[in-house]
């Protein structure tokens, strides 16, 4: 990556031990400011553990250095929705914030005539995940930790949501740092990969995914993906 | 005879109102059962007074705060379930409690009584509720954050175990003054029974917190009401009141969802 300066995140040998488990182990990497970073590793890799332990959530031993005051928007993996019975406007208020739910879910381009009254549980997968982004957005953070973002949604609704968080990324020069299963997104919405399990696997530009040699290194052996462009050419 | 069934009726209607609001988090939770099975804690502490000739309800608040606070403490320890810990805790109580428990006292201590409610009782039990509601509105949003996920609770800054605990320690306190009324059995059914009501017709936050504390103060003095005019124990009627209320509300949302 670039110089010091152009950082926004730098983390030195981190390492996360819960009940005598290691959950990662000596973890270095730096950042970029306004560059969205996937991280990509198989279940139980310790992506997840990452998270947590950049929000403060866990014990760890390294060092996790912020190098400008940060705001952090944050979008967790797992909520559970289905028995709490809170309007989607109730929820964007839960805390003080300094937008409207109204303007909030125009941002991530939901009808507010339709959602704000709805019940939390009752919300499509797509919706509500939408809904989660606009929670972690609505304090105007400049770092946005996405844990899976798309978890629950189906495979046609996963793409408008990175295309609209892209969008928001540039309009906002935000810093995303961005869980994910899916090769085709690293590809075609992050700038640099982060590949773990447990230690790093790989580090660099995410157009390294697409070198066998980058693939063998993370899953063990070649990993067939297609970009929008061949994609396109093939039909 | 008419005083003590007015102030009965007052404290009643405290101990539902808050009992009702309080209960709505802990239905949220999960924790229906601990609501229900933290009551009876108090049990042996009410022994306790009775034996040593102090105010039996003091004993009974400190036993209910004492073994909340230890079974919080175990839960972070050992991460066995609240459900788990209470039901071993409260069968623990109830023995122990119906050992040493005066025979006499046995009966109002588990069924409640409303014969010698006094006027310090009631300005007691007006105080304590509000006191508990309006601390429990502070961290109530907090909670409900909490119960969603309780790792975006943590990274918005909140202490998730020490507002839990505060939430239990204003629950014991409730309970403590319920027991007076409805008895250690049943006053776990003030904290439960109304918010599962409210839950059957409320589709945002504000609708169930409010139908949870009316059906709370509603049971409860339709309960006590009715205890005093048929000459009945004031703790099964108020249950008899508060599950009238919970099959309205069930058939209610049965028929919406059929109408829906």
């Amino acid at each position: 990556m670039e110089g010091k300066g152009s950082h926004i995140l730098e983390v030195s040998d981190l390492s996360v031990r819960l009940q005598n488990q290691t959950l990662l182990d000596h973890i270095s990497f730096k950042v970029e400011k306004g560059t969205t970073l996937a991280i990509l590793g198989p279940n139980g890799a310790g992506k997840t553990v990452l998270f947590r332990a950049l929000l403060r959530l866990l014990p760890f031993t390294g060092t996790t250095e912020w190098t400008e005051k940060v705001e952090i928007g944050y979008v967790p993996q797992n909520v559970s929705v289905n028995d709490v019975p809170i309007s989607v406007k109730e929820f964007l208020t839960i805390e003080n914030a300094k937008n409207s739910p109204e303007d909030m879910l125009k941002l991530v381009k939901l009808d507010s005539q339709k959602v704000l009254n709805k019940r939390l549980g009752i919300l499509s997968g797509g919706e509500l995940r939408r809904v989660l982004i606009a929670w972690a957005l609505i304090d105007e953070p400049n770092v946005l930790l996405l844990d899976e973002p798309t978890n629950g949604v189906d495979v046609g609704s996963e793409e408008p949501i990175f295309l609209m968080l892209d969008g928001i990324r540039k309009a906002r020069r935000m810093t995303i740092l961005l869980i994910t299963h899916d090769i085709h997104i690293v590809q075609e919405y992050s700038d640099y990969l982060l590949a773990i399990n447990k230690c790093i696997t790989y580090f660099g530009k995410s157009e390294g995914i697409a070198k066998l040699e980058t693939q063998r290194t993370i899953y063990g052996e070649p990993v067939c993906v297609e970009t929008i462009e061949q994609k396109e050419d093939r039909l | 005879m008419i005083e003590t069934i007015i102030l009965g009726l007052l404290v009643s209607m405290f101990v539902g109102i808050s009992a009702g609001y309080l209960g709505s988090l802990m239905v949220l939770e999960k924790m229906a059962l601990v609501g229900d099975a933290l009551s009876h804690v108090a049990l042996p502490g009410l022994a306790i007074g009775y034996l040593f000739n102090f105010n039996p309800f003091i004993g009974g608040f400190a036993f209910l705060f004492v073994s909340a606070a230890v079974i919080w403490h175990v839960q972070r320890v050992t991460r066995i379930s609240f459900e788990a810990l209470v039901a071993a805790a409260f069968t623990l109580a109830l023995a122990v409690g119906i050992i040493i428990i005066p025979e006499p006292e046995l009966l109002e201590a588990l069924f409640g009584d409303i014969t010698n409610v006094t006027m310090l009782d009631a300005a007691a039990a007006a105080i304590i509720s509000v006191t508990a509601i309006l601390l429990t509105r502070l961290i109530y949003r907090k909670l409900v954050l909490a119960m969603i996920s309780e790792d975006l609770a943590v990274s918005k800054g909140i202490d998730v175990a020490k507002t839990n605990l505060l939430y239990l320690f204003l629950v014991s306190v409730v309970v403590a003054i319920g027991i007076k009324i409805v008895g250690t059995l049943l006053v776990g059914f003030l904290v439960v029974v109304p918010a599962i009501a409210a839950k059957n017709l409320s589709s945002d936050m504000f609708r169930y917190t409010s139908l949870s504390t009316v059906f709370g103060g509603i049971s409860a003095f339709l309960g006590i009401a009715s205890a005093s005019f048929f000459g009945l124990p004031p703790g099964p009627m108020v249950v008899f009141s508060g599950i009238v209320i919970f099959a309205i509300t069930t058939v209610a949302n049965w028929r919406l969802r059929l109408t829906a």
